[in-house]
């Protein structure tokens, strides 16, 4: 059994933050993530507000860092199943899913992929895009180790023939690691609502009604049509619409809060619509528009002077798909009256809501989750403790916050960390 | 030079990123016939993987000794190459960066033609410097184990007690008689409603009590000298000079409610500010025997009347004001004319809610149109534009709360000279990117957190607290750091000692002393930041810059007009 001072779970902006942190104290930290690569969801994005800087150049250097650093060891395609014991002592099992390719042996190349015959929707393009069954989910994944896709493959064989390497192995068993630590910090983040329970905006019944997420990819230059943001019919867009909330500060599924981050999200995704085609309507249909953090507020004032970018205020009642495929979208500005506004695109801002499988998660870690599954706080006013001791929590799962803010948040809570491993922090009152 | 030079090129398509503008083919076999150039290749993503793997077999299997990437931008990406070298047994310094990306694809969009013959120019300037590079050795020097922290509000408490349990020993600075900050000042606090006293209570006590934490009350900051893991504070504490030397410094020195003399009828007892309400509540002298009607105006000088941004806590503090006035006094209306309302994730608006719930009736107006006070026969009036009937509806308020925002403490800008750390175009401190590092300056060893940084709740300010305390961890923890030997030189056979670099260095990393030939100018090396202002003041030609060498810059040059071959 090795001995780890610090579990991370979870390789997204906010993990990462705190295992790099951590690493460069000197302390040795296991970061454990779901999927095939660290990066999270700010890899899906194009650009970020309010810089407008690429996403993925941005984070690729860190995903680096952390990967390559000497005091930390990056178990991806894991998941933590069990963790017993108490601050100062976890004793942690982890579930390590077999990759069907020998961690050690592939190179990257990619060989095994060009062979394979398979096309199958990838998930980390919003399904816009096939994969093979053998495969990375993007090009800057990290670490560059392919997968085979046991579930869908034909078992044609191909990968094996082609492998130089040899490092396909068809009968690799899943693993169980179990180490101890001193302390732990879950990072699980996000999911975006499937909105196709809204039912009256149509998501899944209309082809031109799309989800955020699914629209950077679309803009983004190493996306599925190579930045190019079109219609499913293949025409070019002339007007979109953006709309707010979708599944968010709503009482009817018990999703009253405010995601933070939609408001800003849908300014950069409109201004960058407008850098790639001038020519373009732009409208975003919000309820109260949040733009609170630092350079927000010139944010918009710039998508609104700069780029004419139309705000509206006014919550949509409904979409109509017209014969054409454009869309109308029935919305009221105010409580007496019904207007439409008819564009050949429609975002949609859903909800982010904690990543599928927390309640599980909550359970090995014994911690306790709120109402909205979001991890739940011991202190109202310190974001970076959970319910047991030992347990801290940073990012968006613990509550809706922006990528900076996660990074500080990961920070924070690798201090608290810090005060178990270094300090002997075991039992003083933390503030 | 005896050593054989042998460059190897890496072009990077960066996806279509450069490949779509930048015929990158065209400019690899360009590369391969430029002079000690031995090997060029291309890559979809030089910084992948699979990428700086091909960089590291590549110098192996061909013995390079020079590298170059042209690619992106050495701003995020020089690190990662150089420990590329470094790892396949390189010095990190023989690595060139060239910037075909920000220079080629990005702003000739439009051009890819000239992109292109641009990218071969800009390549075989790094050729020409490339060979020219000296390896170079990376400075280390010590850290002392201790912090100071200024300001000791509730971000900078949190960040000391953090840095304390860590194991370091912190001095904490206050101005003030007491620790706690703005919230001393506050009635109660909104998500759970407490009383700011009973938060402060249990937080101030653990500070005090923590034997590694150094209480400076009264004290203000009159100098600071040094450089990461070496920094000498001098203080005037209740008028006496102290001097303190820690290895790192946070700045935690929080902000102020911005005055709205001028605005909204402000002044007396009838027309207050949300920090001058807080006040009355806690001390209870409010009288409401004569108050029906309060009207709370959010954006009070803010969001482009008299600042550009949001405040991010008013529109909050706002609705908690409102709603505890609503729940002690059920008779009295309480409007809130707003015209966004932050109140954001989740317990925010849960609370929003409830204030409605309490029966706090919220007006919007629009930006263009914020509501007017005005006085009529005695009385306060507010008029608030209403957008769907066009007109103003006049109020009658018996008291009127301004949600003004926060801003920069005065004094921030004599701190900001005396640490050489920037503040934004908010007047805010200004962290080294607003992205990736929100709590870090640019100048090693000093972090920032709470509303210094701007505007933020307790929590958030709490949040930036202990990250600043993680990255101010950092040094403390290795005991050293490490610094680029990218710096100034001084030939003391050339140097007459004038003194002119000295007054230029912004680092103040370049001082003239006494030595037995005479004065001379000195380097503190891990001061210089290799900014290269006194190379290039200085008249005598002494001061050599490491990495950007006389030689080197002059071939890169030549490289830039003379498109023969050159070695
Ligand atoms: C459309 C859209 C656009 C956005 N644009 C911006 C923007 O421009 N600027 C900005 O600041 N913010 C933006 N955001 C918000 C930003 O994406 C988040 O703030 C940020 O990604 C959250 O980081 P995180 O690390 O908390 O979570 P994530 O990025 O979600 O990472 C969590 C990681 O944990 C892993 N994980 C989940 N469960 C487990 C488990 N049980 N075990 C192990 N690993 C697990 C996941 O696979 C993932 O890798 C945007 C969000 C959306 C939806
Ligand atoms: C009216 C009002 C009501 C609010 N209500 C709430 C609420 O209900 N809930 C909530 O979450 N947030 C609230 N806030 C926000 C909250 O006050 C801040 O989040 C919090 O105070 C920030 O803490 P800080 O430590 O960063 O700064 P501060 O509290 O401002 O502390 C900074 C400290 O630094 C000291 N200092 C400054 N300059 C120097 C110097 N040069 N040398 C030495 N010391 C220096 C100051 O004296 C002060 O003690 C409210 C703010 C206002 C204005
Ligand atoms: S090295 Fe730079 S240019 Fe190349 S892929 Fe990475 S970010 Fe893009
Ligand atoms: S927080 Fe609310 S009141 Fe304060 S500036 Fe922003 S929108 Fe205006």
């Amino acid at each position: 059994m090795t001995v780890k001072s610090v579990l991370v779970i979870g390789g997204g902006v906010a993990g990462m933050q705190a295992a790099f942190d951590l690493a460069e104290a000197g302390i040795k930290v296991c970061l454990v993530e779901k999927t095939l690569s660290i990066g999270g969801r700010m890899a899906q994005l194009d650009k970020t507000f309010p810089t407008n800087d690429c996403a993925i150049c941005i984070l690729a250097p860190k995903m680096m860092d952390c990967y390559r650093h000497e005091n930390i060891e990056v178990l991806t395609f894991s998941e933590v199943i069990s963790v017993e014991g108490e601050v100062g002592s976890f004793k942690v099992k982890i579930l390590r899913r077999p990759r069907f390719i020998d961690e050690e042996i592939c190179n990257g190349c990619g060989d095994c992929a060009r062979v394979c015959p398979m096309g199958i929707l990838n998930k980390f393009d919003m399904d816009l895009r096939v994969r093979g069954g053998a495969y990375i989910p993007f090009l800057q994944a990290v670490p560059l180790i392919y997968a085979l896709d046991r579930e869908k493959c034909m078992r044609c064989g191909l990968c094996k023939v082609v492998c130089g390497k040899d490092a396909i192995q068809y009968d690799q068993k899943p693993e169980i690691v179990e180490m101890t630590v001193s302390a732990t910090i879950v990072a699980t983040g996000f999911d975006a609502l499937d909105p196709s329970s809204i039912t009256e905006y149509g998501y899944g019944r209309y082809d031109n009604v799309i989800t955020a997420l699914e629209f950077e990819r679309l803009i983004c230059a190493a996306g599925p049509t190579g930045g190019h943001v079109m219609r499913k019919d293949g025409k070019e867009v002339k007007r979109i619409a953006w709309i707010q909330c979708v599944g968010a500060r709503d009482t009817r599924d018990n999703r009253p809060y405010c995601c933070s981050v939609c408001c800003m999200h849908a300014t950069k995704e409109a201004i960058l619509t407008k850098e790639h085609y001038p020519e373009v309507e732009t409208y975003i249909l919000y309820t109260d528009l949040r733009c609170f953090g630092k350079g927000f507020q010139e944010y918009v004032n710039r998508a609104k002077d700069d780029y004419g970018v139309e705000y509206i205020r006014g919550k949509p009642g409904e979409i109509r798909e017209k014969e054409d495929t454009n869309l109308e979208i029935f919305y009221s500005p105010s409580s007496d009256k019904v207007e439409i506004l008819e564009v050949d695109m429609v975002v949609l801002c859903t909800a982010l809501i904690p990543s599928e499988g927390v309640e599980a998660l909550a359970e090995v870690l014994g911690v306790e989750l709120d109402e909205y599954k979001f991890f739940k706080l011991k202190d109202p006013y310190n974001f970076t403790e959970t319910t047991r001791d030992g347990i801290f929590v940073a990012g968006y799962c613990q509550a809706p916050r922006d990528i900076p803010e996660c990074i500080a948040h990961g920070s924070a809570a690798a201090s608290r960390a810090m005060e178990v491993v270094l300090g002997g922090n075991r039992n003083e009152k933390s503030q | 030079m005896t050593e054989e030079i042998r460059i190897g090129v890496f072009i990077c398509h960066c996806g279509i990123n450069i490949g779509g503008v930048v015929d990158v083919p065209t400019v690899v076999e360009y590369a391969s016939t430029l002079p000690n150039v031995v090997h060029a290749e291309r890559n979809l993503y030089t910084c992948s993987s699979e990428g700086l793997e091909s960089i590291k077999a590549a110098i192996k299997e061909h013995n390079l000794n020079r590298v170059i990437v042209a690619s992106c931008t050495p701003r995020t990406h020089e690190p990662l190459f150089r420990a590329t070298c470094k790892e396949a047994g390189l010095n990190p310094y023989l690595f060139e960066f060239v910037n075909i990306r920000d220079q080629c694809s990005w702003v000739h969009m439009h051009e890819p033609e000239s992109a292109t013959e641009k990218a071969k120019d800009l390549v075989r300037m790094g050729v020409a410097k490339a060979a020219r590079l000296e390896p170079l050795e990376e400075l280390t020097s010590d850290v002392i184990p201790s912090a100071v922290v200024i300001g000791a509000g509730i971000s900078g408490m949190t960040a000391a007690l953090s840095l304390a349990r860590n194991g370091f020993s912190v001095h904490l600075i206050e101005k003030e008689k007491e620790i706690g900050g703005m919230l001393r000042n506050l009635y109660r606090l909104y998500p759970t409603d407490e009383l700011a006293e009973e938060f402060l209570e249990q937080r101030i006590k653990a500070v005090k009590e923590h034997k590694r934490i150094a209480l400076h009350l009264s004290t203000s900051i009159k100098a600071v000298e040094g450089y990461v893991g070496k920094f000498k504070v001098i203080l005037d504490e209740n008028g006496v000079e102290k001097s303190i030397d820690a290895g790192v410094i946070i700045v935690a020195t929080g902000a102020q409610e911005f005055e709205p003399e001028g605005l909204y009828e402000y002044g007396g007892e009838r027309v207050i500010t949300q920090l001058q309400l807080e006040e009355k509540l806690k001390k209870g002298d409010l009288d409401w025997a004569g108050i029906k009607n309060v009207v709370m105006i959010q954006c009070a000088g803010a969001r482009g009347e008299v600042v550009g941004y949001c405040s991010k806590i008013c529109c909050m503090n706002g609705i908690k004001n409102a709603k505890l006035i609503k729940e002690a006094h059920p008779d009295i209306n309480v409007f809130i004319a707003h015209n966004e309302l932050q109140a954001y994730g989740e317990e925010y608006e849960l609370y929003y809610r409830d204030a409605k719930k309490a029966g706090v009736r919220f007006l919007r107006f629009p930006l263009e149109r914020r509501p007017q006070v005005r006085r009529s026969d005695g009385k306060l009036i507010v008029d608030v534009f209403h957008e769907r009937m066009q007109l103003d509806i006049p109020f009658e308020a018996d008291l009127v709360v301004l949600s003004v925002p926060l801003v920069q403490n005065p004094d921030a800008t004599q701190l900001s000279k005396m640490l050489k750390v920037p503040l934004g175009q908010d007047k805010f401190f200004f962290e080294a990117h607003i992205k990736l590092r929100p709590v870090d300056f640019a100048t090693d060893g000093i972090f920032l957190c709470g509303t210094a940084h701007g505007p933020k709740d307790i929590g958030e300010s709490i949040a930036q607290g202990y990250a600043a305390a993680s990255r101010a961890t950092i040094p403390l923890a290795r005991g050293y750091v490490h610094s680029e030997p990218i710096i100034s030189s001084v030939n003391e056979e050339l140097c007459v000692g004038c003194g002119i670099c000295e007054s230029v260095c912004p680092y103040g990393a370049i001082e003239v002393v006494e030595t037995e030939e005479g004065r001379r100018a000195r380097v503190t090396g891990v001061k210089c930041k290799g900014c290269g202002t006194c190379g290039s003041s200085c008249i005598r030609r002494a001061i050599k810059m490491y990495h950007f060498t006389d030689e080197q810059l002059m071939a890169q040059e030549r490289a830039a007009v003379v498109t023969e071959v050159i070695s």
